[in-house]
């Protein structure tokens, strides 16, 4: 198959994935995604719609049973990072420890990478706590290290998987404008899967819509709304648009599907 | 404010205190209960010796007692170094593929429920020119099943999402089984640590046991045997009271161990407030 290129080149193409699991059910029915570098897309559906499978799929854990994925026209797995809805800190390490990870398993010692480590913790706010254990973290704090984590290997896309979705409103609505603001500022690419409509307007230059039975993406709605968003944004009537619009396709999916 | 915080760590310190006094003082009951019973029922030595008798007797044979008392220490330590090595390298080997588990666990199992008793002399037997030896597997045998089956299952409790982690970061299986697997199941392992510490002592008794009514010569349970035979009951108790001393501080000595080892992580090893 030939790749056309258009511009600016995409990051990363899904075409016509499938993914059967082995008991029959069909998790994904010929999903189509095109990551463009630097957008902040977001997945939503309910759940059972395959949002976090196209992730996992993505990361490589486990392939795809039909369609094809391609890193800028390539086979290859381009450098990612995932993070979880579960922070999945290792409790017997430190906050330097957790973060070290990545780069230890890639066989880069704790000395030589040290700095890089501190310069993550200070972007995501946790100077002071680097030698903290986990249970000596809030909910939020832990997330922060796991997105440290992810953030270590200077990923070229950011995959994240309800992160946010075990956090108390307050807490999510200020990682939220944290995680914007550094969007912003280190044009990363992220692929973001949320069940919450509002975050997910909220964040992203594009919405995917996807709906259950089986998995699949029934909308593609750009989010056109400058940055940086201020938190005046989700008060705004066009916010209030796109959280409607989203509803409503998600409503009518609902009464087709029990239809 | 000041004064809350003082009141707080006070509570603890004297909760602190309690926890040793309380057992001492149920201790200190049960002594004074059997002196008492003893005095006042007449029971004649060679039936129940008073505490007194038994402290005495033990510090009369003190010269004898003591050495085979080291001999057991140095089987059972043995016996349980053993077990640990062979112990985690066969849980190791286990966690590698589900079917060497599956192939291989129940003929630890058998191992296990074989009764030490039975095979004991078979055992001295067959090593017939180490004695020493043989009471050191006889102990092996009784201790390794706990340090095995813990580290097993620990070794394959290892957290989900932090298993996809290390795939994601492209981890070898070495790497996942070190940095993974093996910290994962460290709390296990210590908890088969304590049993198997008790156990190995409880082999290398009933192993001295057996080859005590052969007629050779051992450690301390060697001693509980001979001074039953020669009704010397005063001994019995002073040697079985070492006994229970060494079983009480391997118990404690491993108690301490792991939660040094916990400390910063592991919920058994944290003191909470609610």
């Amino acid at each position: 198959m030939i790749m056309t290129a258009p511009m600016p080149v995409s990051l990363l193409t899904l075409k016509d994935i499938d993914k059967v699991y082995q008991d029959g059910t069909v998790a994904l029915q010929g999903v189509n995604l095109d990551v463009k570098p630097g957008e902040f897309i977001s997945l939503v559906g309910p759940s059972g719609c395959g949002k976090s499978t196209v992730l996992r799929l993505v990361a490589g854990l486990g392939d795809p049973t039909g369609g094809m994925m391609a890193w800028q026209g390539t086979n290859e797995q381009h450098n990612l990072a995932f993070v979880f809805q579960d922070p999945a800190l290792m409790p017997w390490a430190n906050v330097v420890d957790n973060i070290h990870l990545p780069l230890k398993l890639k066989g880069q010692s704790l000395r030589s990478v040290r700095p890089q480590i501190q310069s993550v913790i200070n972007t995501v706010d946790l100077d002071g706590c680097e030698y903290r254990y986990p249970r000596q973290l809030s909910g939020g704090m832990k997330m922060r290290v796991s997105i440290a984590r992810a953030l270590v290997t200077k990923p070229q896309i950011l995959l994240m998987d309800e992160p946010f979705g075990a956090l108390d409103e307050m807490t999510r609505s200020r990682l939220n404008s944290d995680l914007l603001h550094l969007w912003e500022a280190n044009h990363w690419t992220i692929l973001f899967v949320t069940h919450n409509i509002y975050e997910a307007v909220y964040l992203s230059t594009r919405v995917i819509v996807m709906a259950a039975r089986p998995g699949r993406v029934v909308a593609d709605i750009p989010i056109e709304a400058s940055y940086p968003r201020p938190n005046s944004f989700r008060t705004s009537s066009q916010f209030n648009h796109y959280c409607r619009e989203i509803m409503a396709i998600l409503s009518e999916e609902k009464s087709i599907g029990v239809g | 404010m000041k004064k809350q915080v003082t009141q707080v760590f006070g509570k603890k310190k004297s909760e602190a205190i309690w926890s040793w006094l309380a057992p001492a003082f149920v201790g200190l009951v049960t002594v004074v209960g059997w002196d008492v019973f003893v005095r006042i029922t007449n029971v004649p030595p060679y039936l129940l010796p008073g505490p007194g008798v038994v402290i005495k007797t033990l510090i009369e044979e003190w010269g004898d007692l003591f050495p085979s008392l080291l001999i057991t220490v140095q089987i059972t330590v043995m016996a349980f170094l053993a077990a640990v090595v062979s112990g985690v390298l066969i849980a190791i080997l286990f966690a590698q593929s589900k079917w060497v588990e599956r192939s291989f666990f129940p003929y630890a199992v058998i191992l296990q429920t074989t009764p030490i008793v039975a095979i004991a002399p078979l055992i001295i037997i067959w090593l017939q020119n180490n004695t020493f030896m043989a009471l050191v597997v006889c102990a092996w045998i009784v201790a390794f099943f706990p340090i095995v089956s813990n580290t097993t299952l620990g070794l394959n409790s290892a957290d989900h999402t932090l298993q996809n982690l290390f795939e994601i970061y492209g981890a070898s299986r070495w790497q996942t089984l070190i940095h993974l697997r093996l910290p994962s199941a460290l709390p296990y392992f210590l908890g088969g640590l304590r049993i198997s510490g008790g156990l190995a002592l409880i082999g290398a008794v009933v192993a001295e046991f057996v080859a005590g009514t052969g007629g050779t010569r051992s450690g301390i349970a060697y001693q509980i045997l001979i001074s039953s035979f020669n009704l010397q009951i005063p001994r019995m108790f002073a040697a079985l009271l070492m006994t229970t001393v060494l079983g009480v501080a391997i118990f404690v000595g491993l108690t301490i161990l792991s939660d040094r080892l916990l400390a910063h992580w592991h919920e058994s090893a944290i003191k909470r407030e609610n």
